[in-house]
This record gives structure tokens, C-alpha cells and sequence, in this order.
């Protein structure tokens, strides 16, 4: 079976390294990304209604950042800690996708 | 002098109606490659073997404008016909009228022919092609489309019911054909999604084809919705027939028999398994290396690769097999894998298909991304469904038996009525790599060569568990044969266990991880 070694990927489970195929899907996996609390992220396609802050904007916990439609219904998105718009990656009337980054945040200095 | 004038009447009235959506709609059904759907019950069927029902029926459609057209049969062709010169009932949605949409008339239709299935207790084959729901007849067509589900879900694992997609199947009618047993599709004909690509563009701005997002290849290969694929309509067809000869004709019965035949394999069993553990073979070939004719009938073959589940013979009777497939991903378990078997090893239950298992697989597919997707629940749905399952219950261990994974594949433990082992088998808790790292680890630490203490004790665990004597110890299992013995003892095995009676608590139904 050695001749067939050269197409074969290695493949590891628990230590041993296997050589064998990947299927199309296997190769589709997203690598996992732990969730970075600096980013606002899309939880469902839609499309931007409103965008409340401007970048270098210094907004408290709790208020608007964003108003979007998605499934017929309007959400507003929140700031989850007091702190510094850095980014803003959309505009109204954008659509966005599932888990889009729409904003990037920055803690306030100090 | 009246009758004869009746009965032209009559042929004139029927072949009016069997022109279906005239010749215009018939030349676009074929221009776009598609057989009508009376040449489609044709191909399938016994020849001159279809009897059809409800030819005159015409729809109720009230608004819009809707009284004033005539819609041939409602869109949908229903009847009765046979294969392998048993009953079977079938129906044909008729793209050419209304786009083969659904109205009232057109589902109960359908739920006619699928209620006179069930109670006659015949196969049911639904042939899907339809825009979907009549919008003109609103609240109606949804109503019939919960009727079909209703019905499909009444006859699942009482009487087989196959669907064939060849043509548009979107929004609420791909649900039909997902809680049926088999999924026919054909490669740039069949496109089932629920929201389509219109939707999506006009929600997300995002372009995708139909065939991207919901065709043949698609739901073959990557969703599983999917059960056979074909290049044509015609091929689809020859798959339908060959389906239909493995499996009974409802749950009492089983399947037909045919004569016992050898297996004409061209390779030797003992020459297919390469020496080293680590390199991979193709679990297919001894599959077709046991069973009569060298023939297995894949299910799935493009999805979750790294299990093989399928039809053969063995002895003349039909038997599924489901196997690990060390050539892709080595042959582990993961969420799309368990799915697969898990789902086969129900169908085989419920129609009375004793189930053999050929084992070779290194343990999980580790990932963020499988104990994220549930790899807990999904790989729970194996172990319910090998310990649920009454039918016959062989395994045979070629190589690999690590851990969870040797549990779940219908080890003793969860009611396998024969375990064999060839002697090539490693039945253990762990890979000898892992398990030496765990067990002698302070040793390889303490060592003044951790690299060559490492392999010394890999090769001690090797020697001591890697083989499948530890397992035949303790008896969980039965015997160690020669690879070439294999389907002699498959043979005896099934013959043994022909009369199996293996009752459990009556209960209204289990609670399975779905």
C-alpha cells in the first residue's frame, strides 16, 4: 500500500496519525474563533436601518448603536460596555449577513 | 349504437386530460432535459402495468380568476402499478400543468393513493416536480401539504415510501420527501431549498445559483438530505429498481430472496487490509469480497464518507451493512456519520433487514466544531439505534476498536447477537500511541530519553492490547476467524438468527436524541 502514500492526507485522532482522505465537507470546516468582545456582530441577516454612532465616539453602556431589520422585525443592537466606537462597517440601508461585523469597539483608555 | 357513441365519448374526454399541460408546456418540460410525468410512472413500473385514478378531478380554485381554467387532473397524476409483478402505488406531480402546483384537489390526491398504500400495505413511490403551494388557493394548499406530512409520517417504517425530485421541490413540499425513507435525486434537475435564491438575494444581497444552493450534488454531498444521486432521469430510474428489489414490501414481511450466489470479487478478503493500522483501504471492497455476486447497493455514497451503509445479499437474503470507511477521515465517528448509520439501522429494524457491521475506526473526530455541532447527541442516535434495533445483529471487528467508538458500533454490549474479531483486530480503550502517553506517562517523563521510552511503551501496550485476545478473554467475542472465513460465518450466523424473537418493554415509543 505504500505506492499509494503520496494522495493520502495524515490525519491525527488521539495522538496516532492516520493517513486517509478528507471529504469536501471536512475541508469546508471554519476554524473556531473564540468571540472577541471589541466586535458587534450581525445575529441574523438583515438589513441596516440605523447607525446611531460615528467612529471615535465615546458611548455608555446601554445605549443605541444600531437599529436593523431582519425577519419582518426591528432590533436595536446595544453598547455592552461603556467604552470607544473605533470601527463603523456599515451604512443604512446595507444588508448584512449572519454574524457580520458591523462595529468594532475599543476600551476607553486608562 | 348509444354505447359505442359513450364510450368515444369517454376516449376523447381521457385524451384530453392525459395531454396534461398541452404540447407547448410538454416541449419546455423537455427542452429543460425532463421526462413528463407519464413517461416517468412508465420507466418506473412494470411495463403496461399502471392503473390510473382521478384523471377527471379538477380543481376548486375559486379566486383570482381561477374558476375559468381548466388545470388537467389538477397538476398531479395518481395510481396504481407493479414492480417485480408486486403492487405498488405511485404519483407524479405534472410540471406542465400549473407548474405542477399544489392546490386542494392535487393533495388529496396525493393523501388518496398515499391512505389506499398504507392500507394495502405496498411501497409508495411520490415523484416530485412542482413550483409549490397554488398561492391562488392560499390557506388550501398549505392544509394539503400538512395532510402529506401527516400521511408520510403515519406510514413511516409500515409500508416503504420513496421520493424522486426531479424538478423544482421548495419551500413546505421538501418536507414530504424528507420524512420519507429514500431520496432520489438527479443532477441539474433536482433543486430542493426552502427559501430560494430569489429570497436570499433580495434579503441578503447574496447570488447563488439554485444548483449551489439546493441541487443535486448539494444535497448529496453536503447536507445528506439527499439518499441517491444519478446523472439522469433514466439512471435514477434503473437506482429506484434496484432499491426496490432489497427491501420488503411493508413491515411484516421481508424481502425477497434470491438465489444464493458466490461472490465474484476479483481480490483476495486477506489482501485487502494493508498491514500497517495506520494506512487506509476501502471498506467497500470487503463488503463486495461477502456478498453474493460481489453486489452492494450504496446508500449515501457521497455524504459522510467515512461510513458506508448499503445493501448486499448474503445467501440470497437481504442484509444492510453499515461499516467505517478508513479511507476518508480514517473512519471516525462524527455528527453526519452517526446520522447516517443511525437512520439506516432504523430503516433495517423497522423492515425486518438484519444489519451487519464491519468495524475499523480510530475512535471521534476531535474539534470545536463537532462538540459544537452536538457530536453528544448525534453519536447518541447510534447507540440508541444499534440497542434498540431487534433484527439480527452481527459485527465483525477488522481492525480498529478504540474506545466510545467500539462501544457504539453494535458491540455485545448494546445487543449484538454474534461479535467476531479477525485477528488483525485492536479492541481497546485507546490507540496504543494515546493510551501509552495516559498510562506510562511518568515513566516517558522520567525518562532520560522521553522520544525512545515513548515508542518502547507504545510498542509494550501494543503487544499486550492491541489484538483482539483481551476482548476474546472476558467474551465479548465470540470468536477470532480467519478474514476467510468471514462469510461463511455471516452465512451461519444469519441462518441461526432467522427466527430471532427479542422483546422489549412495550412502550408507546422511545425518546431517541433527534
Amino acid at each position: 500500500m505504500e505506492e499509494n502514500k503520496p494522495k493520502y492526507e495524515v490525519f491525527v485522532v488521539n495522538t496516532a496519525q492516520y493517513y486517509t482522505l478528507h471529504t469536501k465537507k471536512y475541508g469546508m470546516r471554519k476554524k473556531w474563533q473564540p468571540a472577541d468582545p471589541n466586535e458587534i456582530r450581525s445575529f441574523i441577516p438583515g438589513t441596516i436601518l440605523e447607525v446611531f454612532v460615528t467612529p471615535g465616539q465615546e458611548v455608555a453602556a446601554g445605549e443605541k448603536l444600531i437599529k436593523y431589520e431582519a425577519m419582518k422585525m426591528q432590533t436595536i443592537l446595544e453598547m455592552p460596555f461603556t467604552g470607544k466606537v473605533k470601527e463603523v462597517l456599515v451604512a443604512e440601508g446595507d444588508k448584512v449577513r449572519k454574524d457580520q461585523l458591523m462595529i468594532v469597539l475599543e476600551e476607553l483608555a486608562e | 349504437m348509444s354505447l359505442k357513441r359513450n364510450i368515444l365519448d369517454l376516449r376523447r374526454r381521457k385524451k384530453e386530460a392525459q395531454q396534461g399541460g398541452g404540447e407547448a408546456a410538454i416541449g419546455k418540460q423537455v427542452a429543460m432535459g425532463k421526462k413528463t410525468a407519464r413517461e416517468r410512472i412508465k420507466a418506473i413500473l412494470d411495463d403496461n402495468s399502471f392503473h390510473e385514478y382521478d384523471l377527471f378531478v379538477e380543481h376548486t380554485g375559486k379566486d383570482f380568476d381561477m374558476e375559468k381554467k381548466v388545470l388537467h387532473g389538477d397538476g398531479v397524476i395518481i395510481g396504481t402499478g407493479a414492480m417485480y409483478n408486486q403492487p405498488v402505488c405511485i404519483y407524479a406531480q405534472d410540471f406542465t400543468v400549473a407548474g405542477g402546483s399544489l392546490g386542494l384537489m392535487h393533495a388529496r390526491k396525493i393523501t388518496k393513493i398515499m391512505d389506499h398504500a398504507l392500507k394495502m400495505r405496498v411501497p409508495i413511490i411520490g415523484i416530485n416536480d412542482s413550483g409549490g403551494a397554488r398561492i391562488q388557493e392560499g390557506v388550501n394548499s398549505l392544509a394539503g401539504y400538512g395532510e402529506i406530512f401527516y400521511r408520510n409520517t403515519e406510514a413511516s417504517g409500515v409500508i416503504p415510501q420513496l421520493s424522486v425530485i426531479l424538478g423544482p421541490c421548495a419551500g413546505g413540499a421538501v418536507y414530504s420527501p424528507a420524512l420519507t425513507d429514500f431520496v432520489f435525486v438527479v443532477e441539474n434537475i433536482s433543486k430542493m431549498f426552502i427559501t430560494g435564491p430569489g429570497v436570499i438575494k433580495t434579503v441578503l444581497g447574496e447570488e447563488i445559483s439554485m444548483e449551489e444552493l439546493g441541487g443535486a450534488l448539494v444535497h448529496s454531498e453536503i447536507t445528506g438530505n439527499a439518499h441517491f444521486y444519478a446523472l439522469s432521469e433514466d439512471e435514477c430510474f434503473e437506482q429506484i429498481k434496484k432499491l426496490i428489489s432489497f427491501i420488503p414490501w411493508n413491515n411484516t414481511q421481508k424481502a425477497l430472496r434470491f438465489p444464493t450466489q458466490a461472490p465474484t470479487f476479483p481480490v483476495s478478503i486477506e489482501d485487502i487490509v494493508p498491514g500497517d493500522p495506520h494506512y487506509p483501504y476501502d471498506i467497500r471492497d470487503i463488503i463486495k469480497a461477502i456478498t453474493d455476486s460481489s453486489d452492494f447497493f450504496e446508500i449515501m455514497e457521497l455524504f459522510a464518507r467515512n461510513m458506508v451503509i448499503g445493501f448486499g445479499r448474503i445467501a440470497g437474503n437481504t442484509v444492510g451493512f453499515v461499516a467505517n470507511q478508513p479511507m476518508y477521515l480514517a473512519g471516525v465517528l462524527d455528527c453526519d456519520s452517526s446520522d447516517k448509520a443511525a437512520r439506516f439501522i432504523r430503516y433495517c429494524d423497522a423492515f425486518n433487514i438484519p444489519i451487519v457491521t464491519l468495524e475499523d475506526m480510530p475512535g471521534y473526530l476531535p474539534g470545536v466544531d463537532q462538540e459544537h455541532a452536538g457530536v453528544i447527541r448525534h453519536g447518541a442516535k447510534l447507540l440508541y439505534a444499534y440497542s434498540e434495533a431487534t433484527v439480527p445483529k452481527v459485527t465483525v471487528i477488522i481492525r480498529k476498536a478504540y474506545g466510545g467508538g467500539y462501544i457504539a458500533m453494535n458491540s455485545r454490549h448494546l445487543g449484538a447477537d454474534f461479535v467476531y474479531a479477525w485477528p488483525t483486530a485492536e479492541i481497546a480503550v485507546m490507540g496504543p500511541e494515546g493510551a501509552a502517553n495516559i498510562v506510562f506517562r511518568k515513566e516517558i517523563d522520567e525518562a532520560e530519553n522521553p522520544a525512545e521510552m515513548r515508542k518502547q511503551k507504545i510498542q509494550e501496550y501494543k503487544d499486550k492490547f492491541a489484538n483482539p485476545f483481551v476482548a476474546a478473554s472476558k467474551g465479548y467475542i465470540d470468536e477470532v476467524i480467519e478474514p476467510l472465513e468471514t462469510r461463511a460465518r455471516l452465512i451461519h450466523s444469519l441462518e441461526i438468527s432467522e427466527n430471532k424473537v427479542d422483546k422489549r418493554p412495550t412502550k408507546k415509543h422511545g425518546i431517541p436524541p433527534f
